[in-house]
């Protein structure tokens, strides 16, 4: 059984040819359900509203988009696929190589992605040559949020090596307040995880390790070290972290129960809607270590038939990469846009800096995909690196087992 | 043709669940059985490759946790509710005034879904926002209640909670067979001066036999679905020390884009409840022939 | 823990009598609390306002009552760009729900009376396969049965959601159809037969009319298991046909941004009310429909 229903038959020339006789309309399923992801979705439909296109929204929250791909591939299969679908990462092309995406090339080279687009970012949107997806916002995963106050008081400043960051965390641990604010969830832990092996291994080493899944590497004495630091920082977390909500964390660093959080820059929005000024009330620096770990967000437009959707598509591809919805969009969501040509001016200062790194490290080659947010890997492989550091994390397994595990389940997942 | 068709209408009646069920259940079974043994990543594929992911499968520390926890938590469960059941059942069997209301209190449950008391659930459980934290706050400073965050004890919270939401049916269940069982010989056992406790364990509840055994069907079938609970409660954490064969499964093939090793464990699923249940239905069934 | 299943009537007395008759009330109210412990943390966090939930104790009373995170549950809480609550998606479970379990009852009475009465060479082979399916995990069909849909041409409409659901539910049905015909004598389908009635007329004029009690029972089962599905809902729904429980889903289980705590528990209450009615209302002829039934099976 091949996938004949989707026929696959390319979307390019009917794109082109059809242009102006259909009105666009796109079903889209996403995971954007929150607040102010919401919101931003609302300033996408209103412009695709305002180009004469019908949106028609289908939101599937849960498990940072698992519920939403278990929709996803229960459509494809039976031949009912959306018009667009939030996907990203590698994920992109594997669903390419499914023979179920819609090539919007088109869209792209009119639009000059190839130049607006940090390369590695543009690669991510790329399927054998032909643009295949179109990327939303770049969130930086490598993050550190510090309650400004409690540092003052603790005469603690923003740590620059980890093991400053032990330092300070043993001396707000002396003062009675949670050094680390953390939810225990396998995704959590991944994120914590790959902002310390990004410190301790190195961009060159990162890269090997989690994107070339390099067995020396992955064996290697600096990723013991990796897992003893995740050790260490595993006493600075509270007792109650098991299966904590992210933004609840972030809570606790908000009401200065805890002093610092290791999270991508979705957690500035919580800051933000509570008020809290970067800089002021909340600090914002990358973890230790050279690099900048990025979590691209994109829509992937599936080959569907009628010209309304195809119409659509070109629609809603032009629109997510347009200069007024990266902007408007990544100031709700805490990301910076993926278009290097967007003014900041109306950003915050973590945002500016966000933008600042990504370009030195666009530069300088440190600009590295995370893994822990399914930017790097397949999922079966970034899995089975999560569900080793997982269970290290909340265990008492030791360095050299956990490593031994590592190059085990990722054997395994081949 | 008048005749035929009188002969027949009870097999024609029975066709399309009989169809439906050779397609839908069979069917997706053997294909499920197929695509273990490929390599299907993201979306089915067809080409056969050997038991490569049942090799996978019994090499996975993940899996091991998972069918293990099954074990622990289906014996658990499935034990305490038929015994809490029986107990409910019985107290409520003593001319209670209040009987409606207590059973409906106690059966309530099971009407919701643990999507809707999760996060209700996960609150309780918490030490820091629950129990632990409340009774803290009564004065007893020393209560320790935090089986939701520890590795070795969460899975007994996800007990629990599922006692919490089956239990009560048992409990309809023991109750109602307690009220077909023949009056007469209790009265007369009474009557003989025979103490009520042996009359129960000597009389009445080994005349509920079928019941156990609904109840057994009612309650592994529910063990070996046992989903929502996990999702909902624990997410499979801390770490995966709560992940269940269906949890782990659904996360092969929906979030790691792995359906040939999802396929292998399902069919290990599946020949768990073959064991369980091809007993049942032999004798189910045998008996019911002569 | 076993003493407390003695019957209090026989032994001691009176004084003893009236003390076990109040440690038998105390024992049955202590497990109301427990069963209600869930509930009332989730009515009382629904009454409260949000202020009050991040500032106060989980368990405890609300100090001041308000129904605003109820209206909002209801009609105004965002799934998605849609602020629109709870309410389309309730319809949706509603369309869902009733044709499936009417029409998985009235097949499975049909199976069950076939199988109890009308016994034929392949019969139980036939209740054994149908039972066994009771059993499949129901993440194990999603994929083959999104490409049926597709083939059918249902997918992603309610008349799809509703012929999945009847399928997986027949199983039940039959059992529980087929545990309560069995107990009905044989004698009485042969009478009838030779006074010329035919198998429907049979099924229609005899069996129908003894059926209330199982048939209370199928029916809030069913209802149950179809009303609080989500993964079928999930999977084999679009835009514009998601049940509720997808709904509930998509406001309780959104991981960014401020939790609305109060919302989320009244959408979840709301979404459980009409199981909970069919419980409180039917939970009486429950009992009574399993005891009639499934006890001889």
């Amino acid at each position: 059984m091949k996938m004949n229903v989707m026929g696959a038959v390319s979307g390019l020339a009917l794109l082109v040819s059809t242009a102006a006789v259909a009105e666009p309309t796109a079903e889209v399923l996403h995971y954007w359900t929150s607040g102010g992801e919401a919101k931003s979705v609302a300033v996408l439909q209103e412009e695709f509203a305002a180009n004469g296109g019908t949106w028609t929204d289908m939101p599937v929250a849960g498990g940072g988009g698992d519920a939403a791909g278990t929709a996803l591939r229960a459509r494809v299969l039976s031949g009912n696929a959306p018009t667009a679908a939030q996907i990203k990462g590698p994920a992109i092309q594997e669903w390419y190589e499914e023979g179920v995406l819609a090539d919007i090339s088109a869209v792209a080279e009119a639009n000059n992605w190839a130049e607006v687009l940090p390369a590695s970012i543009a690669g991510h949107m790329k399927c054998e040559g032909t643009w295949c997806a179109a990327p939303v916002n770049v969130h930086r995963v490598d993050w550190i949020w510090a309650n400004a106050e409690v540092l003052a008081a603790n005469g603690i400043d923003m740590p620059t090596t980890w093991d400053e960051f032990n330092a300070a965390a043993a001396k707000l641990q002396d003062a009675g307040i949670i050094p680390l604010a953390h939810g225990g969830q396998a995704w959590q832990d991944a994120t914590v995880f790959e902002a310390v092996a990004l410190g301790i291994l190195g961009a060159e080493g990162y890269h090997k390790a989690f994107v070339d899944l390099d067995t020396d590497t992955l064996t290697s004495d600096s990723m013991k070290a990796v897992f003893d630091q995740m050790r260490t920082m595993r006493g600075y977390v509270d007792s109650n972290f098991s299966g904590r909500d992210w933004n609840l964390a972030t809570a606790m660093v908000m009401n200065g129960e805890a002093a610092f959080q290791i999270m991508g820059d979705w957690a500035k929005g919580e800051f933000m809607a509570a008020g809290q000024v970067p800089g002021e009330d909340f600090l914002c620096i990358s973890t230790p270590g050279e690099g900048f770990l990025y979590n691209v967000d994109s829509f992937a437009m599936f080959d569907v038939g009628g010209d309304d959707k195809k119409e659509g598509q070109a629609l809603l591809a032009e629109l997510v990469v347009g200069k007024n919805f990266q902007e408007v969009f990544n100031l709700n969501k805490g990301s910076i846009p993926a278009r290097t040509d967007v003014a900041l001016d109306a950003f915050d200062s973590c945002a500016h800096l966000s933008a600042a790194d990504m370009a030195a490290s666009n530069e300088g080659g440190s600009l590295l995909p995370s893994y822990a947010h399914g930017m790097a890997l397949r999922g079966a492989q970034s899995g089975a690196i999560t569900d080793v550091v997982t269970a290290h994390f909340n265990s008492d397994m030791s360095s050299d087992e956990a490593v031994e595990m590592l190059a085990n389940a990722i054997a395994n997942s081949l | 043709m008048t005749k035929w068709l009188e002969e027949n209408t009870p097999k024609l009646v029975l066709a399309p669940s009989f169809v439906a069920v050779l397609i839908f259940v069979y069917g997706f079974i053997a294909w499920t059985a197929w695509v273990s043994l490929t390599r299907s990543r993201l979306l089915p594929k067809y080409e056969i490759d050997g038991f490569i992911q049942y090799d996978r499968l019994f090499s996975s520390p993940r899996w091991d946790t998972a069918f293990s926890n099954l074990f622990v938590f289906g014996f658990l469960f499935i034990v305490i509710a038929m015994v809490l059941g029986l107990i409910l059942a019985i107290l409520l069997d003593q001319n209670i005034r209040t009987e409606g209301a207590i059973r409906t209190i106690y059966l309530y449950p099971m009407a919701l879904s643990m999507i809707v008391t999760g996060t209700a659930w996960k609150w309780i459980l918490n030490p820091g926002l629950g129990l632990e934290a409340t009774v803290r706050g009564w004065g007893f400073e020393n209560f320790t209640f935090d089986w939701l965050v520890n590795p070795d004890m969460a899975i007994y919270t996800v007990v629990i909670a599922a006692i919490w939401q089956s239990s009560g049916f048992v409990m309809a269940l023991f109750l109602a067979g307690l009220r077909s069982v023949d009056t007469e010989i209790i009265r007369a056992a009474q009557v003989d001066g025979i103490p009520t406790w042996r009359v129960y364990t000597a009389i009445i509840i080994p005349a509920m036999a079928p019941i156990f055994l609904s109840a057994f069907i009612v309650l592994s079938h529910l063990a070996i679905k046992s989903f929502d609970l996990v999702i909902a409660l624990t997410g499979g954490g801390p770490g995966y020390a709560t992940d269940l064969p269906a949890t782990y499964m659904y996360a092969m093939a929906f979030s790691r884009g792995d359906i040939g090793q999802a396929a292998s464990s399902a069919m290990i699923m599946m020949l768990v409840v073959f064991a369980i249940i091809v007993p049942y239905l032999y004798s189910e069934l045998r008996s019911k022939d002569g | 823990m076993a003493d407390m299943s003695y019957t209090p009537t026989q032994t001691g007395s009176s004084a003893g009598k009236i003390a076990l008759r109040w440690g038998l009330y105390i024992m049955l109210g202590l497990f109301a609390l427990f069963y209600l412990m869930p509930l009332f943390v989730m009515v009382t966090t629904s009454f409260k306002s949000l202020e009050e939930i991040r500032t106060g104790d989980l368990i405890s009373l609300p100090r001041e009552f308000t129904f605003d995170a109820w209206q909002t549950a209801w009609s105004g809480a965002c799934t998605g760009i849609q602020c629109e609550g709870v309410r389309p998606y309730f319809w949706n479970s509603v369309l869902i729900a009733i044709p499936a379990v009417l029409l998985s009852t009235l097949i499975g009475a049909l199976n069950g009376y076939v199988v109890a009465q009308w016994r034929f060479k392949g019969a139980n082979l036939f209740f054994a396969l149908m039972l066994f399916g009771c059993f499949i995990p129901f993440q194990v069909v999603l994929l083959p049965m999104a490409r049926m849909l597709g083939l059918m041409g249902l997918a992603g409409t309610i008349p799809g959601l509703i012929f999945v659901h009847v399928i997986y539910g027949l199983g039940f049905t039959t059992l529980f159809f087929r545990n309560y015909y069995v107990s009905i004598p044989a004698e009485l389908t042969k009478a009838a037969k030779v006074d010329g009635a035919g198998f429907f007329r049979i099924f229609w004029s005899i069996f129908l009319p003894l059926s209330l009690p199982i048939i209370v029972v199928t029916i809030i089962w069913q209802f149950t298991q179809i009303w609080n599905d989500f993964l079928f809902g999930v999977s084999f729904s679009q835009a514009g046909t998601q049940p509720v429980t997808v709904a509930l889903n998509n406001i309780v289980n959104s991981t960014t941004g401020i939790k609305a705590y109060n919302v989320d528990m009244a959408a979840a209450i709301i979404a459980a009310l009409p199981t909970l009615f069919v419980y409180v209302v039917a939970g009486k002829y429950f009992v009574r429909g399993l005891t009639a039934g499934s006890v001889k099976g």
